[in-house]
């Protein structure tokens, strides 16, 4: 028998199903404008034209940062890597404090004509794990772990690691 | 106060239909204010408890992270309230499945109370997040699709907290606002894939219930303690809620009933 209810519940659950399926479908149609940065793989596939401004996304490869101070303002060169693919990037201008080798990155801007990425801006892309200081010089010294060459081994071989008291 | 039936207000004869029979049980609005009412000073005193130990706990006793330093304290606020703000935002959907298939009068009321507050934990969730990004990314705010999602989300919120309350005829509010609820709820899986889907600056899940967290241990505790006291409060807020709303109706319909009957006298 078909009830009010049973009838609303169908056409509830019909809806659902429409309305989702085509909030899908748009987001597979967006998927490359709702990511919010490109890897250095996707950078060099596409090779975005020189000047035109994109996002670049990365870990910054470790020993490739360099800094030059011109007067007041310091420029930085460093390569962005996802393991695969490098770019270079410079960047002019004061970096945010999570700034390091190893250390996940987004920088704004555009090719220059040398191939080099010009970053009018470099954020910091914070990694999910969390440890005390103490736990992350542990992992240091026994040679499990070095911030510079990217993200903290499994999070099983660390997470109840007993430490020093206190912390 | 305990809540005590008056002498003219019988509990409604519970419709036993084939089809959620229990359902009727639960959601009769008499019963809902014999248990939760008593429940209230309990709920509140628990959830206050629970969320100055885990905020007191976090901030002044768990050990800073090695990398950002002390404002990553932050997360004891910021991911209670981004977890609460998704949870009540699915409470919304399921409240607004059962007002429009089944009229439930208490699932009604539930959906208009939700709102205001699960806004208001989206908005902690959002100025808390904004407030650590500016240190620790660079930015207040970025157009990733973790943030712009949650934002989607906060709007959803507001906007259902303004259409429920916009029609004259409550029976419309509730409909007209509950497929609104519903249509919102794809939103949800948008916020939690959306780290992994898409490539974000927010960072990827810390908590995961399939395997290892990726947290300290003496980091993790407080923010359990933090997210169950977020859990409670949020419960414990929009049943108050309720519970002054069935009241007002209460009031609103005996005054009603008071009126009728002087006229009645006064014409006989």
């Amino acid at each position: 028998m078909r009830t009010p209810k049973k009838r609303r519940l169908y056409l509830v659950l019909l809806g659902s199903l429409c309305f989702g399926a085509a909030v899908a479908l748009t987001l597979a149609a967006f998927s490359s404008t709702l990511t919010y940065f490109l890897s250095p793989r996707q950078v060099e596939a596409q090779s975005p034209p020189v000047g035109q401004s994109f996002r670049l996304g990365g870990i910054v490869e470790a020993g490739s940062v360099h800094t030059t101070v011109a007067g007041e303002t310091p420029t930085t060169h460093f390569d962005i890597t996802d393991g695969r693919a490098a770019v270079p990037v410079s960047f002019t201008g004061v970096l945010p404090d999570l700034f390091r080798e190893g250390q996940g990155v987004v920088a704004i801007g555009a090719m220059a004509p040398d191939r080099t990425f010009a970053a009018d801006e470099v954020l910091a892309k914070h990694g999910a794990a969390y440890m005390p200081k103490d736990v992350e010089e542990e992992l240091r010294k026994s040679g499990k772990w070095n911030p510079k060459y990217g993200p903290p081994p499994s999070a099983a071989s660390w997470n109840d690691l007993p430490v020093k008291a206190g912390s | 106060m305990p809540y005590e039936r008056g002498m003219n207000e019988e509990v409604l004869p519970v419709m036993r239909s084939k089809s959620g029979g229990w359902l009727h049980y639960l959601a009769n609005p008499a019963r809902f204010m014999r248990v939760a009412v008593p429940a209230l000073p309990w709920l509140t005193v628990v959830s206050v408890l629970l969320c100055a130990v885990g905020i007191v706990w976090g901030y002044q006793f768990a050990p800073a992270d090695w990398e950002q330093g002390d404002a990553a304290r932050i997360m004891y606020v910021h991911v209670p309230a981004a977890w609460v703000a998704m949870a009540g935002y699915a409470a919304l959907a399921v409240c607004s499945l059962f007002s429009i298939v089944w009229r439930h009068p208490l699932a009604d009321i539930a959906a208009e109370e939700i709102g205001p507050v699960g806004a208001g934990f989206t908005a902690v969730c959002l100025v808390s997040g904004s407030l650590w990004g500016k240190p620790m990314w660079g930015a207040y705010w970025v157009w990733d699709a973790r943030l712009t999602s949650v934002l989607i989300l906060f709007f959803l919120y507001l906007g259902h907290v303004a259409l429920i309350r916009a029609f004259d005829n409550k029976a419309h509010a509730y409909r007209a606002a509950a497929i609104l609820a519903l249509a919102g709820a794809v939103n949800l899986p948008i916020i939690v894939f959306s780290v992994q889907w898409w490539n974000t600056l927010h960072q990827g899940n810390t908590i995961s219930l399939s395997g290892g967290s990726k947290i300290y241990v003496t980091m993790l505790y407080p923010l359990l303690i933090s997210t169950l006291g977020f859990y409670l409060a949020f419960i414990t807020m929009v049943v108050a809620r309720v519970a002054a709303a069935i009241n007002e109706r209460k009031l609103a319909a005996a005054l009603l009933a008071a009126a009728l009957h002087a006229a009645e006298e006064e014409r006989t």
